[in-house]
Parts: structure tokens; C-alpha cells; sequence
């Protein structure tokens, strides 16, 4: 594993956090998936092997907590709340806009490796409902125009970096 | 009859301009004040001030607070551990989020109190994966109360030590039920523990006696220790003390969060007069009133019966608009106050699509370990998917009803009955749409599966 020295540091302190190693499962696969993007199989050994685990008591984890991914996905992560209170205020035609921004679907990476555009359940702010999540930042009634607004800044930055 | 004013205890700084939500800030205005006077007194005290408050959980199931402290087995010699639960992911639950980003102090006041009173010396906040500035904010507050000596080693200068950490978890539901989140946080799947014998205050975290704590409620900890439990016992209604945040979401002109008295304010004060009422040209529809798990209730239905108030029984006939907004009233009407979420819909919506969304939460979310939930939860949903698609058979309001019967009641944990009562509502409630369900019975709605 080819971690920064950051999260090296943060793991070892995570540790620390907990009378029984086995707890700092979560935390230790938040920290990777930070810092490389995804838990790969060589992740869970590791992971495994820090916290003197079997594989697969943490390979049980990642596959049961849907905030761990096993593959890469966009430079940006989209996910707009799919549930009742979002629904009902046109969650479902947010998605769909931001689908269509980036010629995409849902779980699926963009043609051009931007985004990855995803439903995810209640995301805790239903009183600004539809809501949607950029990566760590919450953005609250997001109507498709609004949805195209944040395309746009997405896009522009894209083309910034290049 | 006039609205009633809130009562901001606990959001008194939420949204005030200049509040932020530094250590700094939360001392100018007080903070800390009332953890100072809570350590100079007896431990036992604060847990009859609790007591006496008649303080009830505000995470879903209204256990009244002071009990579950007692509960707690003090004579194991082994440690006890308070896990604080703001998992928040109930649908249509919004209010540990302002209070985590906005207000830390208050909580971390809060836990503290409760850590002295029922000796903890560790204490973890369970924070769900979706709140990743929450967490940051929380270590951060965490952080400055250690370096101020309001927690860590040696508080205040007593003998008296306590860590707290921040868990982040990771996007699943069932990590906000009690011994799901315990699981988790023991570094595995958060497959719930059957009750007896896994009461967390006896065998809880490492097998050690814990207290499970929502957010909201810990964060009335410290306003029953500063007002004294007799005080705060004034504010609500005998049975339904304090204060209660209530969110609310969907189709209301002002949605948001409200805190009032609790039981001093009706569903038609909060609906109509604080939030606006329905959107223009519509309707109210039907109000689930504390959270997606909480049975849903149909505009214009009236419920007549008798209850009890103080001594006595007393004849009660309410419309909708009428029912007090407290644990025991919407449980005598057949739901439920839970979570506080009150998701409201009006005539835009069908009630299929409705129940079709909410469905496919509850099969997303179930943990799998009990068949009559891994499948039910399943089931329903793709019966509610296929009417929705074209497929409804005239059959399928009572098949949704004999799935949904056969989880409640049957199950690890209270998922078996969060999961059945939204389909068995649903039904009950609107049975016309789903006997003769057809796509186009409502207009101008929005797609919901
Ligand atoms: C399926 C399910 C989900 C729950 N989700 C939450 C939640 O997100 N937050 C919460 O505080 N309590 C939640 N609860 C309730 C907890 O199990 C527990 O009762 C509560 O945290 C106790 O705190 P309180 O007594 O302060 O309310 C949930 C319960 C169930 C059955
Ligand atoms: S009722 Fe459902 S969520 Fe609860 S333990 Fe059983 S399968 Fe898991
Ligand atoms: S339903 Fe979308 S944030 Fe709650």
C-alpha cells in the first residue's frame, strides 16, 4: 500500500481511539478510501493485517457499507437524495439533469471521467429539499436549473485544469 | 385559537446571525456554565434531576431518558460507555444535523454532564458518513474543549477523566438502530443484537454495560441540569416534557425546523399557521408525522376515542387538525411522534409512488439477517415498483397488507415494524388508490420511483 504520510499518521493515531483494534475498521477504511479513492483487495489484506483481522472481516464491511467503493470513480462525486421529501420535491428530474449534463447514468463513471453521478437515501436536510451532495460539500434546493448551474461550474472547472 | 410561540432551548442559537460555532463563542454566551455546576454536585443528583424531568428520547422510540440511565448495571466492575447516536438518518429527519454543525458546544456540554452523572469515561459520537463537515466540526470541538480542560484528563481540575471520539459510519440506515450502531462500532456489520439478552445498558459496547443516546436528547441533558428537572418538567405537558424539535418537509410553503413546547401545539398550528400551509392551489394529502417509519395519516380523517389526562379519562373527538403534537396523543391515533420528521404531501402526490419510494428505502436498508424482513422488505417493494410500472393487479393492496403483516412483530429488531407500517398505512389509509390504481389519478406531481 502506497499511503500519504498523512493518513499514515491519521490511522496510527485512529487506533488509539478504541479499547479493541477490530473498532478502527471504519475509520482505517475511510482514510484509505480518501486517500487513494476505492478499497482495493490489497486495501482489505492491509487493512486486515493492521489490525490483526482476517481478510474477511473486513472485506465483510466494505461490502456491506454502501459509502465504500471497490473501483475508482469520477474526480467529482454527485448524489443527489432519492427519498420521500426530495421525491416528492423533483429529486428524481435533478438526477436525471445532472445525467444528462455529463451523458452519463447512475453508478456509472462519465465519458470523460468528471463525475460519477449517484441516488443516494435521505441525506438528513429534507427541509431544503431536493438536496445534493458535490464530494463533501451539501447543496440545498437544487431544481434542474440549479442543477445546471452547478454542471456548469463543474464543467468550467474541468476545463480550468486542463 | 392563537399560535403559539416557540420555545428555542435548544436551537436558541441555530441560525443567529454572528453565532458560530467555536469554543469561543459558545463561552461569551455562557457556555459551560451549567457542566461547572452539574460537577460540583453529587453524580446521583443530576441522574434524579433527569429523572424527575420526565425527559423521553428524542431518536425515535420516546423511552423516557432517566429510566434508561437506571438501567444501567453499575455493579459489572466493568466500564460503562455512553455512545451518542447521530446517525440522524431517519427520513425526514433534519435537526441533530443543525446541531452538530451549528452548536457542537451544546452537545459536548450535554455529553459531558451525562459522562459525570452515570460515570463514563469514554464516550463516542456515532456521526453517519454523510456528515463529513459534522465530523470535522465535532473534532474540532472536541478538540478545544480538551485544550480548555472541559474534557480529557482530569476535567476541571477533578480526578475525574473523559475521552470522547468521533465514529463515522458509512451510509447504512440500520447503524441508527441502538445495537446496529453498537456492532458497528465494534469494527463489523451492523447487524442488530437480539433483545434479551443484549439490553446495551447491561451488554452493550464490548459486552459492557452502554447508554445510547440520540443527539437532541443529550443536548435537553444540559438545560434539565441548568433549570433543575421539577422546572423543565413545566415546560410541554405532563407525560410530554420540554421542548421538541419538529421537521418538516415537503409540501408546505415554509418548511423547516420548529421547536415548541411539547404537546402545545396541534398538526393544524404547525401546518397551516407556521408553515404556511399548502401550496398554492393545492391540498394537503396526508401527513406522516415522525419520520418515513411512522404511519402515515390522511388529511380530513377524525379520531374519536377517550384517553387519559392527569387522573382522568376525558372524551376526545379531533380532527386532524386537532391532535396535540406529543408522544402520547399520535400514538392514540394510531402513529407515532418518533423522529419528529413530518413529511407532508398534498394532492400532487399518488400515494403508490409514494409508497413505491418509500418502499425501496426500506429494501435498500434492511440488514438481511431476518428472512421475513430481507424478503418482505423485498417483496413489497417490487409489488409497489410493478403497479407503478404498468403492472397492478387488483389483487395487490391486500398482498402488500399480507406481506407487510407477516414481518411486523417477527424480526431482531424494530426495522420489522418501520419497514410493514408505511405499506400497512398506506393501504389502509388510501385503499382506493391501490385497489384501482392507475398511473394518471393525480396531476402535476413529480416522479417518485
Ligand atoms: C431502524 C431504526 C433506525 C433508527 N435510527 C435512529 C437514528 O438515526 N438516530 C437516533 O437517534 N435513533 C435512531 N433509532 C433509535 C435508536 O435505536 C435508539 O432508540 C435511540 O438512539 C435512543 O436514544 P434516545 O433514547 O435518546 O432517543 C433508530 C431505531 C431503529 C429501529
Ligand atoms: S428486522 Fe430487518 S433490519 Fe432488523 S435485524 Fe432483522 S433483517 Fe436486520
Ligand atoms: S429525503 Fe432528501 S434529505 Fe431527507
Amino acid at each position: 500500500m502506497n499511503l500519504k504520510p498523512d493518513t499514515l499518521r491519521s490511522i496510527d493515531e485512529a487506533i488509539t481511539h478504541y479499547p479493541v483494534k477490530r473498532s478502527a475498521v471504519l475509520p482505517l477504511l475511510h482514510l484509505i478510501q480518501e486517500d487513494v479513492g476505492f478499497i482495493s483487495d490489497e486495501a482489505i489484506e492491509w487493512v486486515a493485517a493492521k489490525l490483526e483481522l482476517q481478510p474477511i472481516n473486513v472485506y465483510e464491511v466494505v461490502t456491506f457499507y454502501p459509502m465504500f467503493r471497490r473501483k475508482p470513480i469520477g474526480r467529482r462525486h454527485i448524489r443527489v437524495c432519492r427519498t420521500l421529501s426530495c421525491a416528492i420535491m423533483g429529486g428524481y428530474r435533478t438526477c436525471a439533469e445532472f445525467e444528462r449534463q455529463f451523458g452519463t447514468q447512475k453508478g456509472e463513471v462519465s465519458p470523460d471521467g468528471e463525475v460519477t453521478v449517484e441516488f443516494v437515501e435521505c441525506l438528513a436536510s429534507c427541509g431544503t429539499a431536493p438536496v445534493v451532495m458535490v464530494d463533501d460539500e451539501l447543496h440545498e434546493k437544487v431544481d434542474v436549473a440549479k442543477a445546471g448551474e452547478i454542471a456548469a461550474r463543474i464543467k468550467s472547472e474541468a476545463a480550468a485544469r486542463k | 385559537m392563537s399560535v403559539p410561540q416557540q420555545r428555542r432551548l435548544i436551537f436558541a442559537h441555530i441560525d443567529e446571525p454572528g453565532y458560530t460555532n467555536d469554543l469561543a463563542c459558545y463561552l461569551k454566551h455562557g457556555g459551560y456554565e451549567v457542566m461547572r455546576r452539574a460537577f460540583a454536585r453529587q453524580p446521583a443528583e443530576i441522574i434524579e434531576e433527569v429523572k424527575r424531568s420526565g425527559l423521553r428520547g428524542r431518536g425515535g422510540a420516546g423511552f423516557p431518558c432517566g429510566v434508561k440511565w437506571s438501567l444501567v448495571d453499575r455493579k459489572s466492575g466493568k466500564p460503562i460507555y455512553l455512545v451518542v447516536n447521530a446517525d440522524e438518518s431517519e427520513p425526514g429527519t433534519f435537526k441533530d444535523r443543525y446541531i452538530i454543525h451549528q452548536d457542537p458546544h451544546q452537545l459536548i456540554e450535554g455529553i459531558m454532564i451525562t459522562c459525570r452523572a452515570n460515570d463514563v469515561r469514554q464516550a463516542y459520537i456515532y456521526i453517519r458518513g454523510e456528515f463529513p463537515e459534522g465530523a470535522r466540526i465535532l473534532e474540532k470541538a472536541i478538540a478545544e474543549a480538551r485544550a480548555a480542560n472541559l474534557c480529557g484528563p482530569r476535567v476541571l481540575g477533578t480526578d475525574y477523566s473523559c475521552e470522547i471520539y468521533v465514529h463515522r459510519g458509512a451510509g447504512a440506515y440500520i447503524c441508527g438502530e441502538e445495537t446496529g450502531l453498537i456492532e458497528s462500532l465494534e469494527g463489523k456489520r451492523p447487524y442488530p443484537r437480539i433483545k434479551p439478552p443484549y439490553f446495551p445498558a447491561v451488554l452493550g459496547l464490548y459486552q459492557c454495560p452502554t447508554i445510547v443516546n440520540n443527539v437532541e436528547t443529550l443536548c435537553h441533558v444540559k438545560h434539565i441540569a441548568d433549570m433543575g428537572g421539577e422546572a423543565y418538567a413545566h415546560i410541554g405537558t405532563p407525560g410530554n416534557t420540554g421542548t421538541r424539535i419538529f421537521c418538516v418537509s415537503g409540501h408546505v410553503q415554509r418548511p423547516g425546523t420548529y421547536e415548541y413546547e411539547v404537546g402545545k401545539i396541534t398538526f393544524g398550528q404547525l401546518l397551516n399557521d407556521v408553515c404556511g400551509g399548502p401550496l398554492p392551489g393545492r391540498q394537503f394529502k396526508a401527513v406522516i408525522p415522525g419520520g418515513s417509519s411512522a404511519k402515515v395519516l390522511r388529511w380530513g380523517e377524525r379520531y374519536r376515542g377517550r384517553r387519559k389526562v392527569g387522573a382522568e379519562f376525558v372524551e376526545y373527538d379531533w380532527g386532524i387538525e386537532d391532535v396535540p403534537l406529543d408522544f402520547d396523543s399520535l400514538a392514540l391515533i394510531g402513529s407515532m411522534g418518533g423522529s419528529g420528521g413530518v413529511i407532508v404531501m398534498d394532492d400532487s402526490v399518488n400515494m403508490v409512488e409514494a409508497l413505491a419510494n418509500i418502499n425501496e428505502f426500506y429494501a435498500h436498508e434492511s440488514c438481511g439477517q431476518c428472512t421475513p424482513c430481507r424478503e418482505g422488505s423485498l417483496w413489497m417493494k417490487r409489488i409497489t415498483a410493478r403497479m407503478v410500472h404498468g403492472g397492478a393487479r387488483g389483487e395487490d393492496g391486500a398482498l402488500l397488507k399480507s406481506v407487510a403483516d407477516q414481518i411486523a412483530g417477527r424480526t431482531i429488531c424494530a426495522f420489522g415494524e418501520a419497514c410493514s407500517w408505511p405499506t400497512q398505512s398506506f393501504v389502509a389509509k388510501f385503499g382506493e388508490e391501490f385497489s384501482g390504481y392507475s398511473k394518471n389519478d393525480t396531476e402535476g406531481g413529480t416522479p417518485l420511483v
